[in-house]
């Protein structure tokens, strides 16, 4: 009697029918059964192979490939240390760190370049009359009709010693030997660079061509210089967009393999080569997949940076 | 139109002397052409023009008439395809709009969405590095001019069209220009706001001093706020004056028919000196006008007068036009009579309503209209 109390008076205030429970049931279920396909796929696709990665990191690797199952913390150990064969004395594994470092600043770097190149170059087409900007975004996406591999293949055509810019260079007689362009960080700088630019430029005009070019005039008139205009007005309207534009191209120069592949030799190696490598040549799958966790560990971290720091300079307006 | 704007190529500027050493902007022969070829579009053709110092000067016009061009061309946003515009004395025409001391209200406003109202109204003293302590101490004073100190931390999208007006004003001012541009800034707001804002903005104008440039197509707007009014057409400055001048002594007939309600009369010239004219209309009514200076008038003449000036009788009485009432409009105050005269003109004459004039007159009674001579404007053209 006084358990059944409180479940008659709450029945008024919030008393819905058989009917209205059945229909809204009706409706989660059939929530559910859409929404299945996208989280399957979002399972098989993303959750379910970083589950495998997770745990193959903590396996120990075979003897030609694959991992035997037994735990071991090995691979994790190796990535930032390394225990030298002879004498088992313990270091900073130097190796991985110069990769990381490289990989981190020409990520940086590709990001900072795009945003310099493709700033202008959106702003060219966001103040095109209409009916001519579709040609121009057309025009930047036409690039990516052709693969990857063979786009890097023909920068290195483009940077090699006997290649365009070496010789117009030479018979122009501004240098007098070609310079070594290919297998530097610099020629993976420029690949990575060509081949991501369209992602800084396409959100960068999306947010640029939403600016109202009347607030521009308003600030020259308020006796703003063109950099002031630009500082002032253009950047903190268009933040998003560089945002955005910052985040796609980072994210994939981070973990790029073909560029640096091919651009870098073997020398110049970035985090996405030395993880193939484990996966390949060193036949070490654990520590391959511990070092995949370390790039996206990385990336969230810098994500993290970023947005902190955005939203800080935000709010100080 | 056209060929009274191809004609009308002179300025009438209430006889006053436009040498006048205080003048804050002078347009010297202003032409703008746009695009080139088969699609050039002559926006502005030899205006000249000159603001006083501390006035309110309206450009008046219908919509693609230039004022708007012209405007753009003193706050540097466009420059012109020939002649000159001089502030101050000096030639700024070529001058980028950061370096003019003039300052613009946007019809759209243009307040900076990503700062707050004080952050909007302090960005031109920045610009200019003026000290912080000053830059504070002028935001609120601006702020409190505008009435505005509540909302000084809030964004422009917090607050509604008539406070954005009032900030757009308080940004402009700011700076302290010598000129203030006005480019339709109460286009976007409801009928009792702009008439607030009309008061507002004479008001702000006494208090500062500063020569406002006021762009309307609203022509009661430029009567009530302007003390000089430039009407413009196609490109061309066709008459500059006061409200009074330009209202009762209108130049032609576009500066006649876009200033409030008019009559258009033909009559025939009888004699004329060289300031009276005699002239004839119809059967029977004659009448001595004023000659507009350096007019030679043909055998034919236009006149205008003004609705109010038109006296209506019943029955035919000395020196009047004949006619019938052929549509009675009841506005309130006033009562519009529309009277077809015997000679085929339509003439529309307002009458004041009040109880010592009962005069009621119904459609389709004969009547007679009359007018003082004093009252009619003769017309160039």
């Amino acid at each position: 009697m006084t358990a059944a109390d409180p479940a008659r008076q709450a029945q008024p205030a919030h008393s819905p029918s058989p009917g209205e429970v059945a229909s809204r049931a009706a409706e989660v279920r059939r929530n559910w059964l859409l929404s299945t396909p996208a989280l399957t796929l979002l399972f098989l696709a993303a959750s379910g192979p970083l589950l495998v990665v997770i745990l193959y990191s903590v396996l120990t690797p075979g003897e030609y490939s694959g991992v035997v199952w037994e735990l071991s913390g090995d691979a994790w150990y190796r990535v930032i240390l390394h225990r030298d064969i002879f004498d088992d004395t313990v270091s900073l594994a130097d190796a991985h760190l110069r990769i990381f470092w490289r990989s981190a600043k020409l990520s940086l770097l590709t990001t900072f370049v795009a945003l310099i190149i493709g700033f202008p170059t959106a702003y060219f087409v966001a103040t095109r009359p209409p009916q001519q900007r579709t040609l121009w975004l057309f025009l930047i996406t036409i690039p990516f009709w052709t693969n990857l591999l063979i786009r890097t293949f023909a920068i290195m055509e483009v940077i090699r010693n006997e290649g365009i810019v070496n010789s117009t260079l030479m018979s122009l007689g501004v240098i007098e030997a070609p310079i070594q362009l290919l297998y530097t960080d610099t020629a993976v700088l420029i690949g990575m660079v060509y081949v991501y630019l369209p992602l800084m430029v396409l959100p960068l005009y999306a947010s640029m061509e939403r600016l109202d070019f009347r607030l521009v005039e308003a600030a020259y008139d308020l006796y703003a210089t063109r950099l002031q205009v630009l500082r002032r007005v253009i950047i903190p309207l268009v933040k998003p967009g560089i945002i955005a534009g910052s985040i796609l191209v980072f994210i994939p120069s981070l973990g790029a393999y073909v560029t640096p592949r091919v651009l870098g030799g073997g020398k110049n190696m970035m985090l996405g080569n030395l993880i193939e490598l484990q996966f390949g040549q060193g036949r070490n799958w654990p520590l391959g997949a511990a070092l995949s966790l370390t790039l996206l560990v990385i990336v969230m971290i810098a994500l993290l940076v970023y947005v902190r720091n955005v939203s800080r300079s935000e709010s100080r307006g | 139109m056209q060929q009274q704007v191809s004609e009308g190529r002179v300025l009438i500027d209430s006889g006053k002397n436009s040498n006048d050493a205080s003048l804050m902007i002078e347009a010297i022969g202003v032409s703008k052409i746009f695009g080139s070829g088969d699609s050039m579009i002559t926006a502005l053709d030899a205006v000249s023009i000159g603001i006083r110092e501390g006035e309110f000067f309206t450009l008046l016009g219908p919509s693609g008439c230039g004022k708007t061009t012209l405007l753009r061309m003193i706050a540097g946003f466009e420059h012109p395809s020939s002649g000159a515009i001089l502030l101050d004395g000096s030639d700024i025409s070529e001058l980028p709009p950061y370096k003019r001391p003039v300052n613009t209200v946007f019809q759209s406003y243009a307040l900076f969405p990503h700062l707050t109202v004080a952050q909007n109204i302090a960005f031109g003293l920045q610009m200019l590095d003026r000290p912080k302590a000053e830059i504070a101490e002028t935001v609120d004073r601006m702020l409190s001019m505008v009435k505005m100190e509540a909302m000084k931390d809030r964004l422009t999208s917090q607050i509604s069209g008539g406070q954005q007006q009032r900030v757009a004003l308080a940004r402009a001012l700011a700076p302290q220009p010598k000129v203030l541009l006005l480019d339709e800034p109460l286009s976007a707001l409801d009928l009792k706001l702009r008439k607030e804002m009309q008061i507002e903005l004479k008001r702000l104008q006494h208090e500062t001093g500063i020569t406002f440039v006021f762009v309307t197509h609203d022509q009661e707007e430029a009567l009530t706020m302007s003390d000089r009014i430039a009407v413009m057409s196609e490109g061309h400055v066709l008459q500059v004056g006061s409200p009074h001048d330009i209202y009762e002594r209108p130049a032609n007939r576009f500066v006649a028919g876009f200033i409030g309600e008019t009559n258009t009369l033909t009559a025939e010239v009888m004699s004329s000196t060289t300031d009276r004219i005699s002239l004839r209309l119809g059967e029977g009514l004659e009448l001595d006008a004023e000659l507009p200076s350096g007019m030679t008038p043909k055998e034919r003449v236009t006149l205008v007068v003004r609705p109010e000036h038109l006296r209506l009788s019943f029955g035919t009485t000395g020196s009047s036009l004949p006619g019938t009432v052929s549509n009675v409009v009841y506005l309130g105050t006033d009562t519009h009579y529309h009277v077809r005269l015997d000679s085929g003109d339509e003439l529309v004459a307002r009458v004041q309503n009040s109880s010592a004039s009962d005069l009621q007159f119904g459609i389709g009674e004969a009547v007679a209209v009359a007018f003082e001579p004093s009252t009619v404007r003769v017309l160039r053209d």
